[in-house]
């Protein structure tokens, strides 16, 4: 079980299933992985595969909908799933694991200045004075590139992109070793995406943060990439290095994902995927992808098993 | 095909003796800045000078950050804003003399793929009426003939069995399917012209693709002359022909994809390639370059030009002071920057 050095973050068998009036979601259907420290991982997948569902279940961000939600979350080694829900706030939330969400340069308040939000969960998480926090928001926007003269300003004088930084600050603030961002870059122009990745690259580099990305945009997340978890239907199908996954990913629907993206510096003609992904209520027993699978075969009624090879882990009968 | 009934008053040739069907000459689009109370402040001059011609059949692609003026140019191409000056010009007639008659059959030229499918359809209206509308509006009367535009439409945009699809609302389809309603609908006239405003930037990466193959058939079928506009250069080698990049209200560079993608000209092109990626791991063992600052105000667009602030080959004196002029260093490629003088 536990190793002689744990990990910064170890999920076991994470459920979260939302219940609605038709049915229960299957959002996040048993999710396993790991996360080493100053590692990025990309969880990849189209939307309504469940990974906003997958943060929010990491992070305990909970709809009131919640049908079960069940597994362990190990973070630096104890169990954080144990903890009661202010314990959770108090000691997970900002001060381990911090969060962008989706669009969150749109999500800042516009009626204080930017430097006070950003100051604001230091002195909520930290219990710093004021002052203090300030000078750590100042530290923050220089790792991002704001210049210092920003923390006065108000949100409506923030061009998007400096936005999003601001954003990215706020979750550096209180210094966390994991940081989830969701979506981080879908709303901004090309050459404001390609900063902000090289901010997080450098953060990563000089802090040591590690990083769970999720998005849908395949080329892009190869910016940041250490490791990459490809999700389908409320499971993860595939994980492995980026270095091994880029160039032949293992799983069908992770090789038809790669060969639907439209490359710049290739002449590949992109394919696409037939077919629509399922709804994640009353999900077959059989393999999730299996009706859209060209290599699909009898076995593929059964659900497969997370088979590993050559250091990788896919869940596909091809491999077992 | 009885195109000739239309009487033209002259038809433009284009490159390779290739007809023109849309002539855009010296447009500028400016909005007005009111002061409080009464006064103008100033213009925010979204379309500065642009030129160019589109020929029957020809898709290029407008590629261009938010706030560049693109979908400015779009919406003086489909009539909704007036120019400032100079004028578009459809198949030999300006637009802004065409009154209200020739508009009605303007718009029936010209079909529109919004961004956003879901915000472009109305929530209320099923997909027969979504698409029985416009047929309805350009007076075609008899029934039958409408419902089998409508079906012919729909299996052109692949949705079958298109009884399945007809009696559905948007909100009972999918994105991918509701971007095929909406080229449906931009298809029910036949127009000659398509403007597709970032048409798969909000669909699933799997969807992109299956979209952007559905738009090239039916252009390539229908011989269409299309507009795509886009911030994302690697989708428009599949899609177009040619490319304009626009930058602060002008088309800095405009040339064949293939010259372009291989030996762009403009610094601003040369930055905007450089931040596009491709799914490789090795990228996130560099940092990418891009230019410092960002795009300028377009009320007090920077004096010369537009670009140098930013660029990293600035020639002092010269790019900060005058206007480069439009070089054509390649044959059919044209670049408004003073390194190609």
């Amino acid at each position: 079980m536990a190793a002689n050095r744990e990990k910064l973050l170890r999920v076991e068998d994470l459920v979260l299933h939302f219940r609605t009036t038709v049915g229960v979601v299957q959002a996040v259907d048993g999710i396993n992985f790991d996360l080493d420290y100053n590692r990025a991982v990309v969880v990849l997948g189209e939307s309504g595969c469940g990974k906003s569902s997958l943060a929010k279940a990491i992070l305990r961000l909970l709809p009131r909908n919640v049908g079960a939600y069940s597994g362990k979350v190990y973070l630096g080694g104890s169990d954080v799933m144990a903890l009661s829900d202010e314990e959770f706030r108090q000691n997970v939330r900002w001060v381990g694991i911090s969060m962008v969400p989706q669009a969150a340069m749109n999500s800042l308040n516009p009626v204080i200045r930017v430097g006070d939000q950003v100051a604001e969960p230091a002195m909520i998480h930290m219990g710093v004075k004021k002052e203090e926090a300030l000078k750590l928001a100042r530290q923050m926007f220089e790792h991002v590139g704001v210049p210092e003269d920003f923390l006065v300003r108000y949100p409506f004088e923030l061009s998007g992109g400096m936005r999003q930084r601001a954003a990215i600050a706020m979750a550096l603030v209180t210094a966390p070793n994991l940081i989830i961002l969701d979506e981080p870059t879908s709303a901004l122009d090309l050459l404001t995406q390609a900063n902000i990745f090289n901010v997080l690259k450098r953060i990563k580099k000089e802090l040591g943060t590690s990083f769970i990305l999720i998005t849908h945009d395949i080329a892009t997340s190869s910016e940041l990439a250490d490791e990459v978890a490809v999700m389908y239907a409320g499971q993860i199908v595939e994980t492995g290095e980026a270095k091994d996954f880029f160039p032949a990913p293992l799983h069908p629907y992770a090789q038809m994902l790669m060969a639907s993206v439209p490359r710049l510096r290739a002449d590949q003609d992109p394919e696409f995927i037939t077919g629509q992904p399922p709804s994640l209520i009353n999900l077959p027993p059989s393999c999730r992808f299996a009706p859209r699978c060209p290599k699909r075969h009898d076995k593929c009624e059964q659900d497969p098993p997370i088979i590993e090879k050559d250091g990788r882990k896919v869940k596909c009968w091809l491999y077992a | 095909m009885a195109e000739s009934d239309v009487q033209v008053k002259e038809q433009r040739i284009g490159l390779d003796g290739r007809p023109v069907l849309l002539h855009i000459e010296n447009l500028r689009v400016w909005f007005e800045l009111r002061r409080f109370g009464f006064g103008i402040a100033g213009h925010v001059r979204a379309v500065d000078g642009v030129s160019f011609n589109l020929h029957k059949g020809e898709a290029i692609a407008v590629v261009g950050e938010s706030g560049c003026g693109k979908s400015s140019l779009m919406r003086t191409i489909l009539g909704l804003y007036a120019p400032t000056e100079g004028h578009v010009e459809f198949d030999g007639q300006k637009i802004s003399e065409m009154g209200r008659a020739g508009l009605r059959w303007y718009r029936s030229q010209v079909g529109y793929v919004q961004q956003d499918p879901y915000g472009a359809l109305p929530p209320f209206m099923s997909v027969q009426r979504i698409l029985e509308e416009p047929l309805i509006i350009s007076g075609v009367k008899n029934k039958q003939e409408r419902a089998a535009r409508i079906r012919k439409v729909l299996e052109e945009v692949k949705m079958y069995p298109v009884e399945d699809f007809l009696p559905k609302f948007p909100h009972m389809l999918s994105g991918g399917q509701q971007q095929r309603v909406v080229i449906a609908r931009a298809m029910i006239m036949e127009p000659k012209l398509i403007v597709a405003d970032e048409p798969v930037s909000m669909l699933d990466a799997s969807v992109r693709v299956e979209i952007l193959k559905l738009l090239r058939g039916l252009q390539e079928s229908h011989n269409l002359s299309f507009i795509y506009i886009t911030h994302d250069l690697s989708t428009v080698k599949y899609f177009s022909e040619r490319i304009f990049v626009m930058y602060a209200g002008n088309l800095v560079e405009k040339g064949p994809i293939g010259s372009i993608l291989k030996n762009p000209l403009h610094p601003y092109t040369f930055a905007l390639m450089a931040a596009t990626s491709d799914p490789d791991a090795r990228n996130a063992e560099t940092y990418k370059e891009v230019p410092p600052g960002e795009p300028p105000s377009l009320v007090k667009p920077p004096a010369g030009c537009r670009f140098h602030p930013r660029c990293p080959r600035i020639i002092p004196g010269k790019c900060d002071v005058e206007v480069p002029p439009e070089f054509e260093p390649e044959p059919n490629h044209q670049v408004q920057c003073w390194l190609y003088q």
